[in-house]
C-alpha cells in the first residue's frame, strides 16, 4: 500500500492504494468516477484517456502513486449536462458517436489536440516542420489515431473537433 | 500484475545504487512499456525505482554544438524541439510516426530506447519464448513471422527491436550517457547499446544491473536532407514492418538505418559507403547476410523501394 495526493477536476484527492492500482483503476474504482472507460487496457484504444497537468495520457498504462501533486482532468471535470464544455456539445451536435463508450475518451484526447496545435506541437502529417501549423481534415485525424472507435464515427467526430478547433473545412 | 513496493529516486546515483539491489528491480518512467508487460506478468518486478523526480528533462546544448536530450525529456517534448525540428529533423519524423499522441506524452527517451520486442510470441505466455524464458525455445521459429527479423537474427531469437526514434538516433550516430550503481559514468555509442539476441536473447543491451541512462547526446547538425520512412499495416498508430532513417547530403553521401528488420537498429557503415550508387546498392550491402523467413522475405524489396523512395525525395 502507498499513499498519494492529487487533485480530479478541481477536488483533491488523499488515497491509500495498492502500488498496483493504475491511474484509470483509482479513478474509476476508487473516486467512482465512471465517465472514464476501461478499453484494452494496454494503450491501445484511448478510452481511458484523461487530461493530466494539461497535457492527454492513457490512464490504463500509469500507476496512481506515480500522480503525486497532480491536475487530472476527466470528462467529469470538462463539463456537466447542463453545462457543457464546446467539446462536448459539438459531439452532440454532430453525433461524433454510436455506442458511446470510446466518447469520453475521445472528447478528453481532442480537447488536448486543440491545445496541442495551439502550441505548435508538429505530427507525422505535418509537411514542413518549421513552418506555421495549419488544422487540416489530416491534422486532427493523425493526432485523433491513438483514439479508437469500434462503430466508425470518425467522420462526425472530425466535424465535431473541427467545429470547435475553428477549421475552416 | 505481481505486488511489487515503490520508491521515487532523488538522485541518478541513488537511482542507480537502488536499481542494483537485486534482480527483480526496474527503473520505471512513462510506464508505457512496463506496465503494459507487467500486467501481462512477463515483467515481474518486485520493486519499482520512479525516476520521473529526477531533473532530466531538459534539452541542453554541448560545448561541441550538439544536443544533450535528457532521458526524462517527453517524446512530444523532443519532437516539437526546435533545435530538434531545424537540425535533426530525421528524429522528429520518427518520433512523430511512432505510437500516438497519449503515448508520446508520456514516453521518455530512455524508456523509448530500452522498450521490449513486440513479438506476439514474447507476449502470449502460453506460449515458448527464449527472451522471456531462457531456454524455453522460440515459437516464432516455424511460427507466424511475418514481422521478424530478416538480419542479424539466431537460432534462439528472431525478434526485432520496435523503436522508431532509437532508428534516427542510429542514424545521427548519438552517445547514450549512463550513471552506474558505484556512481561512475560512461558514454555508450548507440550501435554498442543494443545486442543481437545470440544465444542469450534474454539480454537486449550493454546495461549492466541498475545501470541508469541519464541522457542522450548527438553530435553537432550535419545538415543534408533528413527522412523517416515508416511503412506499416495501417496509416497511423502502428508499429514499422519497415523504416528508413536518412540523412542524404547534397553530394548524395550520408547516413542510412533500418528500423523493423533486426534485433536492434540496423546501420551498416559500409552501405552508407554505396549512398551516391543509389538505393539497390546500399541495401545490398545492408542485406547482405539476411536471413528472412518465408513470412518475411517481403521485408528485403519493401526496404529497398521505400529508400528509394526517400532517395528520389531528398534529391528533389
Ligand atoms: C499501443 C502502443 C503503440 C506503440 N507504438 C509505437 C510505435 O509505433 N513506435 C515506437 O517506437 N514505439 C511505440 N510504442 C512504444 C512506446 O514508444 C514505448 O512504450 C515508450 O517509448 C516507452 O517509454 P517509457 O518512458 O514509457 O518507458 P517505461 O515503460 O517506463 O520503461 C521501459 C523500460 O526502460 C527502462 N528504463 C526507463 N527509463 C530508464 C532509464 N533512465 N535508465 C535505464 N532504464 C530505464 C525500464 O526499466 C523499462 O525496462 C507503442 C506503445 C503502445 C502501448
Ligand atoms: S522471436 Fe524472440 S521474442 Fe519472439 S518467440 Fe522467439 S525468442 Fe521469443
Amino acid at each position: 500500500m502507498a499513499k498519494v495526493s492529487f487533485d480530479v477536476n478541481g477536488e483533491t484527492h488523499q488515497l491509500e492504494l495498492d502500488t498496483r492500482t493504475t491511474l484509470l483503476d483509482a479513478l474509476r474504482e476508487h473516486l467512482h468516477l465512471t465517465g472514464t472507460k476501461k478499453g484494452s487496457d494496454h494503450g491501445q484504444c484511448g478510452a481511458c484517456t484523461v487530461i493530466v497537468d494539461g497535457r492527454r495520457i492513457n490512464s490504463c498504462l500509469t500507476l496512481a502513486v506515480m500522480h503525486e501533486g497532480d491536475e487530472i482532468t476527466t470528462i467529469e471535470g470538462l463539463g456537466t449536462p447542463d453545462g457543457m464544455h464546446p467539446m462536448q456539445a459539438a459531439f452532440v451536435k454532430h453525433d461524433g458517436y454510436q455506442c458511446g463508450y470510446c466518447t469520453p475518451g475521445q472528447i478528453c484526447s481532442a480537447v488536448a489536440v486543440v491545445d496541442e496545435v495551439r502550441a505548435g506541437i508538429p505530427s507525422h502529417v505535418t509537411a514542413d516542420l518549421t513552418a506555421p501549423l495549419r488544422l487540416t481534415n489530416a491534422e486532427l485525424r493523425e493526432r485523433m489515431s491513438g483514439n479508437i472507435c469500434r462503430c466508425g464515427a470518425y467522420s462526425n467526430i472530425a466535424d465535431a473537433i473541427g467545429e470547435v478547433a475553428g477549421r475552416s473545412a | 500484475m505481481k505486488s511489487f513496493s515503490y520508491e521515487r529516486a532523488t538522485s541518478p546515483a541513488a537511482a542507480a545504487a537502488a536499481g542494483a539491489r537485486d534482480a527483480n528491480t526496474r527503473f520505471i518512467a512513462g510506464g508505457t512499456n512496463l506496465l503494459d508487460l507487467m500486467k501481462l506478468e512477463i515483467e515481474t518486478p518486485t520493486h519499482l525505482v520512479d525516476v520521473n523526480g529526477l531533473a532530466l528533462d531538459r534539452i541542453e546544448e554541448t560545448p561541441e554544438g550538439g544536443l544533450r536530450i535528457g532521458a526524462l525529456v517527453r517524446n512530444t517534448d523532443l519532437a516539437a524541439d526546435a533545435r530538434v525540428r531545424r537540425d535533426y529533423g530525421v528524429l522528429s519524423r520518427a518520433l512523430l510516426a511512432g505510437a500516438s499522441g497519449q503515448l508520446r506524452n508520456k514516453a521518455t527517451t530512455a524508456g523509448n530506447i530500452l522498450q521490449r520486442t513486440r513479438c506476439p510470441y514474447f507476449y502470449d505466455t502460453n506460449l515458448p519464448c527464449n527472451k522471456r524464458k531462457p531456454g524455453s525455445g522460440c515459437a516464432a521459429i516455424g511460427g507466424f513471422s511475418r514481422q521478424h527479423a530478416v538480419i542479424g537474427a539466431s537460432e534462439a531469437c528472431i525478434a526485432t527491436h520496435p523503436s522508431d526514434m532509437a532508428v534516427a538516433m542510429r542514424a545521427l550516430d548519438a552517445t547514450v550517457e549512463t550513471v552506474r550503481p558505484d556512481g561512475a559514468t560512461r558514454s555508450i555509442p548507440i550501435a554498442e547499446l543494443h545486442r543481437l539476441p545470440g544465444d542469450s536473447p534474454e539480454i537486449e543491451t550493454t546495461l549492466a544491473s541498475g545501470e541508469l541512462i541519464t541522457a542522450v547526446t548527438l553530435p553537432k547538425p550535419v545538415g543534408g536532407t533528413q527522412a523517416y520512412r515508416k511503412v506499416r499495416d495501417r496509416a497511423s498508430y502502428a508499429f514499422a514492418l519497415v523504416s528508413v532513417a536518412a540523412i542524404v547530403q547534397r553530394d548524395g553521401t550520408g547516413s542510412v538505418a533500418l528500423g523493423g528488420v533486426a534485433h536492434k537498429p540496423w546501420r551498416v557503415e559500409a552501405a552508407d559507403a554505396e549512398l551516391p550508387r543509389g538505393a539497390k546498392a546500399v541495401t545490398a550491402r545492408l542485406f547482405a547476410d539476411a536471413k528472412p523467413t518465408k513470412d518475411n522475405a517481403f521485408k528485403l524489396p519493401l526496404a529497398e523501394r521505400t529508400l528509394a523512395a526517400v532517395l528520389r525525395e531528398a534529391r528533389g
